[in-house]
């Protein structure tokens, strides 16, 4: 039997009991059977039900994501599990803090850049601009590509947040 | 006492354990489980075995647990209580043992500080359990201990700690009973899809060369499903083999089954499983001390998965049709519609399927050099299998090595639940603590610990514990005075370079048993065996029996790391056909 091994990216949604460990369990499996985190976000989403949602960015092989799933699925804590990337169209946005140091000309060039991106200029300096910027993954990266040829930069990134489009919940 | 109740936190554990028909627990007191030893004291219906070290209360446990079907129970202190357990409920988590294990902890306000005795229990214990809980509060305390009983035997059974603090222990709580609470978030499927089971059956009645591979879960699922599956089995007239956690689900006495498979399995067994035309494996997960070379592993099949942890499906061999669900109600469905649709196996290509595996039969794969003057080991086996021949109650468990391949191999397993063996986790001194457990789940039958004389030195002070509660169990060492297995790989892998596998400085087991209290025997010309087995099983006590075995033998038949099934070593004089590649040297 041929096996898939091409290597692919997917969001991966999961719906826990927020406790105390549960993102340890998470990042233990992860770590304990070797599969790659891209990027991970956690917050309480329902305090009345105390639910928060974990945001998977990852990458295997057809399946190591299966099994990523299935592990996942089996946690005491975990309620559900969503493979965004299979399970239709969906919406993905990280958020970033991209700080920018530079003089004359190239400043400039920065506020102009942002512009067109669409980030907000969130602190000023004389010789710094603070942006924040919402976008995809590689929205972002072109972002930061560019202004790192401006100048000095420093970066916080919160990772994808992502949902699925059209009418069904997790 | 009904629920509402305000007890201690000490208190609610006591009633907590009763309300879930706990008997018994295994433990060891220490400073941060004193208030729930002293509640221990002021009662009389759990019954406590102290145990001379941690490790051996959770194998113990997993003793009682697997010759009783009901959950193990352990109680210990805090820090190195909590991790000397943990080698047990690593054993526990790989070979699917449902355990609880309460552990002590710091009181709570001392957490984190590095206080006396202090451990990350919750921390070390997540990997090494299948879930684990702090408590804090103790209003959360009787909620929590039911929802540990709960996740350790539903699903695929496997351990649970809680961690108490001592000031939770003290402190006066509300008591839940067990059913005003479930987790909200674990549901394990135990029933499965039909539509799955139909087309099973479909793939089962048109197969020419079909096979049973079953393991462990089987016998998780209760002695029904051993039941289930012995008539499915039956039914179609197809060959059986059973894992090293599956012995015992088919019996062995059948025609049909064809041994254990795997690395130390039969002839028999491994050629089927690579000639077959379709596998049904249930509850078995594709262990790599099953499949040999995953590339290579039965290249020609169809193959049905029937297991009640997805996880298990597609993990290491993917497979054609996966079904979730418990064996017992999987095999069930099955019966059921291969009766309703009047189905019968394709007699003729069965006919040469069995004529085919009569030859592999006919090598006689477990055959050694018999010999009067020296005892050999699978001799002693044979002779042990003769003693306990059409005794019903007699429970083996076996530390790791040599000595539980030739157990496997040569001792007689026709009913669930009387099999206790480390498989996943291969943990050597796990046989004799575990004897113990089954002991008390079982008075009055015979537990007998199949021993090498390197890994009964790791627990041997279990045999204190055998003494003080008069557990009459049997210790039988087969002494080559050389770690087995470690020599055979260094045989194999390491050009007979012997570092470190010889047992220097041996005790004298004899005399070992005497000091403990107990009775020493030994066995070191062929004409003694028998007498001493017959002494061993006569006597009313705890017993080491010293067998003195020829230092040579290596256990075949064997699939060397990184080979295929057809690729087995029978025996001394076979070599492996090429060397060893690297991949193959790399595996354990």
């Amino acid at each position: 039997m041929t096996q898939d091994t091409s290597i692919r990216r997917h969001t991966i949604s999961v719906l826990v009991d927020n406790e105390p460990g549960v993102l340890a369990r998470v990042i233990g499996l992860f770590s304990g059977r070797g599969y790659n985190i891209e990027s991970l976000t956690v917050a309480e989403i329902d305090a009345g039900d105390s639910l928060s949602r974990i945001t998977v960015v990852t990458s295997g092989t057809p399946m190591i994501i299966e099994q990523i799933k299935v592990q996942l699925d089996r946690l005491v804590p975990v309620h559900k599990v969503k493979d965004l990337t299979l399970e239709g169209p969906f919406i993905e946005r990280e958020m970033a803090l991209v700080k920018v140091v530079a003089n004359g000309e190239k400043r400039v060039e920065s506020l102009r850049i942002g512009d067109v991106f669409k980030a907000r200029v969130v602190d000023a300096t004389i010789n710094s601009f603070v942006f924040e910027i919402t976008g995809t993954a590689e929205d972002l990266n072109r972002f930061i590509d560019l202004m790192q040829q401006l100048g000095e930069v420093d970066i916080s990134r919160t990772g994808a947040a992502a949902l699925s489009r059209g009418t069904s919940t997790l | 006492m009904s629920s509402g109740t305000i007890l201690s936190g000490a208190e609610i554990v006591i009633k907590a354990l009763r309300d879930q028909g706990v008997d018994t627990i295994f433990g060891y007191p220490g400073g941060a489980v004193l208030p729930i030893y002293d509640a221990l004291f002021k009662q009389n219906q759990i019954k406590h075995i102290l145990v001379r070290h941690e490790q051996a209360a959770v194998h113990a446990a997993e003793g009682y647990a697997r010759s009783s079907g009901k959950v193990g129970v352990v109680l210990v202190t805090s820090g190195p209580g909590a991790t000397n357990a943990v080698t047990g409920l690593v054993d526990a988590l790989m070979d699917s043992i449902p355990i609880v294990c309460l552990t002590g902890q710091v009181p709570t306000h001392l957490i984190g500080n590095d206080a006396f005795q202090e451990c990350d229990t919750t921390g070390i214990t997540r990997p090494a359990t299948k879930h684990n809980y702090l408590v804090k509060d103790v209003n959360n305390l009787a909620r929590t201990l039911h929802e540990a009983f709960y996740v350790a035997k539903n699903g695929r059974p496997g351990p649970v700690v809680i961690d108490i603090p001592k000031d939770v222990q003290f402190a006066d709580g509300v008591y839940r009973t067990p059913g005003e609470s479930q987790p909200k978030s674990y549901r394990p499927q135990v029933k499965p899809d039909l539509n799955k089971v139909e087309e099973a059956v479909e793939m089962l009645a048109n197969a020419k060369r079909p096979i049973f591979y079953v393991g462990g879960g089987v016998i998780n699922a209760g002695p029904v499903a051993s039941q289930l599956l012995t008539q499915l089995v039956r039914m179609t007239g197809y060959p059986c083999t059973t894992t090293l956690m599956g012995l015992g689900a088919y019996p062995a006495h059948d025609q049909q089954w064809l041994g254990m498979l795997g690395m130390h399995g039969t002839y028999e067994a491994n050629l089927a499983m690579h000639g077959c035309d379709l596998m049904v494996c249930v509850g078995a997960r594709f262990d790599d001390r099953v499949t040999g070379k995953v590339s290579e592993f039965s290249p020609n099949s169809k193959k049905i998965h029937i297991d009640i942890d997805p996880s298990n499906i597609n993990k290491n061999v993917r497979v054609d049709l996966p079904i979730v669900g418990d064996a017992a109600y999987v095999l069930e469905d099955m019966i059921r519609i291969w009766k309703a649709r009047n189905k019968r196996a394709d007699q003729a290509a069965l006919k040469s399927w069995w004529d085919q595996i009569a030859v592999w039969r006919s090598k006689d794969c477990l055959k050694y050099e018999k010999t009067d003057k020296v005892i050999k080991p699978q001799y002693a086996l044979e002779r042990l299998r003769a003693a306990i021949q059409g005794r019903d109650d007699v429970f083996i468990s076996t530390e790791v090595g040599q000595h539980q391949m030739w157990a496997a191999q040569f001792l007689p397993f026709n009913k669930p639940n009387r099999w206790l063996t480390s498989g996943g986790l291969g943990t050597m001194g796990y046989g004799l603590p575990a004897a113990i457990g089954a002991q008390i789940a079982n008075p009055g039958a015979l537990c007998i610990d199949v021993a090498g004389e390197a890994s009964i030195q790791m627990n041997i002070q279990e045999m204190s514990t055998a003494l003080q509660y008069r557990l009459p169990v049997k210790v039988f060492i087969l002494n080559n005075q050389w770690m087995g297995m470690v020599r055979q790989w260094q045989e194999l892998l390491h050009g007979s370079r012997y570092s470190e596998s010889y047992s220097e400085a041996l005790p004298d087991f004899v005399k070992l048993a005497d000091a403990f209290g107990g009775v020493g025997l030994r066995a070191t010309k062929v004409s003694e065996v028998d007498d001493v087995i017959a002494e061993m099983i006569a006597t009313p006590r705890a017993v080491i029996v010293d067998m003195c075995v020829d230092q040579k033998e290596n256990c075949f038949p064997m699939i060397p790391g990184g080979k295929a099934h057809n690729e087995m070593l029978l025996g001394p004089a076979d070599k492996v056909s090429e060397a060893t590649p690297e991949e193959g040297m790399v595996l354990v």
